[in-house]
């Protein structure tokens, strides 16, 4: 039981801190330390320019996706390295976060499912950054009910073995900044849902593509809707065989597993920080909060390194690690909240210049809803702790066996 | 980094399960939380035997010498099988107080009896409600004799030996006293759990022997760290015995045609339980590393284990009982087992408020020292 780096690893800290030290792009440091809870807010740059010039900067020294194998961009990296690596980049990791999807799930389930020319030909460019991709998965009628998907995909009758694609995906990340897309289709709607699907990637400038961004709660715009007229999708872009975008899909949230020991955000610090400046850490009433939610960051910290110790052991992580995004999520809900509440009245106030902490709870508190919903809800990740880690019985699921077409639906009975 | 056992302490976790599930089974259990006798006599030398109650104690102390991560993994095995014995008394608290403030003779004298299972120890610390604090202290020594009234004591009433804090010349100190000696009365108390006795002792010109000089306090909070994270693996392990039965539970009971557990008001309930034991495990973990490697991380590592252990077991033993609906109730189920000791763990070294506040405390002055650099 030791947190000390191997020789090897002490190394790899080493060369990862030296070449961060000389390669940074340091005039940009305060800036993001100050970002966080659901943007980058760069004023001196464009952020979109100055998170790609990091990332090809980093990909150009081998830096990029270090658990890819090199020939696709990557460096062939050990999950430990990868996580040494996430250390020693600290505050500039912010800027990659227009990768995240891409480069977290998109290009894992490209390598896992992709010809060996859709490998070399999608996955550098990815890695460096020059292009983004997104996930297209949810629809306005499947979000937690992933399988209950409509958008259609039906091979053209001109022989050419195309795919035309109708339908609508919603709450996909990035759309409208993305070159490419990870798209979860039906193909059969008359076998139950599961069985019906297939997955493929997408040219995001194909006619017929068109990207809304949504105007959220919060009033920024990261999540859209992606609408599908008669798209055409070459077969060379279907990864796995057809009827098989579940398991496919699986491959995807399986990665979503391997990020591990990066940590989401919990915002615990920044109360803690907070509540020293303000004195009301002197408040046993406080304290006794702070501890409450300290133990569960430190929980969830630790927890992240028992995970990673055994994927270095060759274990492959499992749904035990749905923990993470359930406690952090609430977390940082019930922090924002509290925060506000230390702030008494001035807690409504929300501009930077005016608020406490440059508004940063606020900021929290009205972004946190999203973090208990996307990924996978509050509740989903209960039945997955529930039925895939205590194994409890799955759920009645009236609609398992039943062709797609004849599920009830609000529109349908 | 490697942040899990060594396959032989996993060795040792299933050597010691298989012998306290037949050891400790819960008729064991039942039979002191039943009677009068103080602990199961069979199970302590068992204990001994296995060379669990001298694993930290040096072998020239007579101890198996294994080390600290070896008594965690014990810890969270005996507070799986809610042992009642003496354990937590003699040998998270007594030894420590020893090989932390006593002198060579001391420890000659008192450890190898420890780790042979030949003494139980205990800590005489409580006399009011409240958080002792040194000012709440009264038990005085004057000439090398002690009086005054210490309640709860853990095993106060069969314990061979006792650490007793008490006001003496200079301030607080801590003394050895012989519990069978003379000026020694002990009356067994009513307690939330009675599987683990406790006893008010009377003290009236007891003669002692100064444990260590210096400044006591430093020595308490030093060894309640430690005596903390041990505690914290037995919560683990309790936390994780009731997740385990609310679990087995819900697959058998059948109601409205089905298995309870294929509700999702069921499967919540359990998934949370499953959090909370998770993160105590996590943080206990940590705990482990800073005790066995002497960190200076330890007394936040302690204070975090215990706070969220706590919790843990607080939360897995109440909603035990709630998925167990009315039989969870009953004096029959074993559910009330862990939800007695979970609250008798939960106030042993000092309630959760404690902590809570002591946690907060270190955070700061560690954010301090950091500004400072």
């Amino acid at each position: 039981m030791n947190f000390d780096d191997t020789p090897e690893e002490a190394a790899f800290r080493q060369e990862a801190r030296a070449w961060i030290a000389a390669n940074a792009p340091k005039h940009l440091k305060e800036e993001l330390e100050l970002s966080g809870f659901g943007g980058l807010y760069l004023k001196s740059e464009d952020p979109m320019q100055a998170g790609k010039a990091w990332q090809k900067k980093k990909a150009e020294a081998g830096w990029a996706c270090l658990h890819w194998p090199k020939e696709y961009g990557g460096r062939g990296a050990t999950p430990i390295e990868r996580v040494i690596w996430g250390q020693e980049e600290g505050v500039y990791a912010k800027l990659s976060g227009l990768f995240t999807i891409g480069h977290g799930m998109c290009g894992p389930t490209v390598m896992a499912w992709g010809s060996e020319e859709a490998k070399r030909e999608r996955l550098p460019t990815l890695a460096s950054g020059e292009e983004i991709w997104c996930q297209l998965f949810s629809e306005p009628a499947a979000g937690s009910d992933l399988a209950g998907l409509r958008t259609r995909a039906e091979q053209a009758t001109d022989g050419s073995g195309d795919w035309i694609i109708n339908g609508q995906k919603i709450w996909t990340s990035g759309a409208q900044h993305s070159q490419w897309g990870l798209l979860l289709t039906r193909t059969d709607p008359n076998v139950p849902k599961h069985k019906g699907l297939t997955m493929f990637f997408l040219d995001m400038r194909s006619p017929g593509v068109e990207v809304r961004p949504i105007r959220q709660m919060n009033d920024q715009r990261t999540f859209n809707e992606v609408f599908f007229e008669n798209v055409r999708i070459p077969d060379s872009q279907r990864l796995g065989p057809v009827g098989a975008g579940w398991n496919v899909s699986l491959t995807t949230l399986m990665n979503e597993r391997l990020s591990i020991g990066s940590g989401m955000p919990t915002g615990f610090p920044d109360l803690l920080d907070f509540a020293i400046a303000t004195g009301d850490v002197d408040n046993p009433a406080v304290r006794a909060k702070l501890a409450d939610w300290s133990v569960k960051a430190s929980g969830l910290k630790f927890t992240a390194f028992r995970a990673l110790s055994a994927l270095s052991k060759g274990e492959t992580p499992g749904p035990e690690n749905s923990i993470g995004k359930l406690v952090a999520g609430a977390m940082m809900q019930d922090i924002a909240k509290y925060a506000m509440d230390l702030q008494g009245e001035a807690g409504i106030l929300t501009n930077a210049a005016d608020a406490e902490a440059r508004g940063k709870f606020q900021a929290m508190a009205l972004r946190s809803p999203a973090t208990r919903i996307e990924g996978g809800s509050d509740e989903i990740l209960r039945n997955i702790i529930a039925e895939r880690v205590l194994n409890l019985p799955a759920d009645v699921r009236v609609d398992k066996d039943v062709p797609f077409n004849a599920i009830p639906t609000s529109g349908r009975k | 980094m490697n942040f899990d056992f060594s396959d032989e302490q996993k060795q040792l976790r299933d050597s010691a399960r298989r012998f306290l599930e037949k050891q400790s089974s819960v008729a064991v259990v039942r039979r002191v939380l039943e009677g009068d006798e103080g602990y199961d006599r069979e199970l302590w030398q068992g204990l001994a035997e296995m060379g669990f109650t001298g694993a930290a104690i040096p072998e020239e102390f007579g101890g198996a010498g294994l080390g600290y991560l070896e008594l965690c993994v014990i810890a969270e095995e005996l507070g799986r099988a809610v042992a009642p014995v003496p354990f937590s008394s003699t040998v998270y608290l007594a030894a420590e107080f020893l090989l932390a403030a006593g002198n060579d003779a001391q420890k000659k004298n008192y450890l190898p009896k420890i780790a042979a299972g030949e003494v139980i120890g205990t800590f005489a610390y409580a006399e009011t409600a409240g958080e002792v604090t040194a000012e709440r202290i009264k038990a005085t020594v004057s000439g090398g004799k002690l009086s005054g009234t210490k309640i709860p004591v853990a095993d106060g009433a069969i314990a061979d030996f006792a650490v007793v804090a008490a006001q003496g010349g200079s301030g607080l100190g801590l003394y050895l006293v012989d519990l069978t000696g003379p000026g020694v009365t002990r009356t067994v108390v009513d307690t939330i759990d009675p599987s683990r006795k406790h006893a008010r002792i009377v003290f009236d010109g007891a003669p002692v022997e100064q444990l260590g000089a210096g400044n006591a306090e430093a020595v308490i909070e030093a060894v309640y760290d430690r005596a903390a994270v041990l505690t914290a693996f037995e919560q683990v392990g309790g936390s994780d015995r009731a997740l385990e039965m609310a679990r087995d539970y819900a697959l058998e009971r059948i109601a409205f045609g089905r298995q309870i557990g294929s509700f999702q008001a069921i499967k919540h309930i359990l998934a949370d339980m499953y959090v909370s034991a998770t993160l105590a495990r996590s943080n206990c973990y940590w705990g482990a590393y800073a005790l066995s490697t002497g960190s200076a991380e330890l007394p936040e590592a302690a204070a975090s284990c215990r706070v969220s252990a706590t919790r843990a077991f607080q939360h897995c033993s109440t909603n035990n009982i709630q998925v167990h609906g009315g039989m969870g109730f009953t004096w029959q189920f074993d559910c009330h087992l862990y939800y007695k000791r979970s609250n008798l763990l939960a106030l042993n070294l000092g309630s959760l408020s404690v902590w809570e506040n002591r946690l907060i405390a270190r955070m700061r002055a560690r954010n301090s020292a950091r500004d400072a650099a």
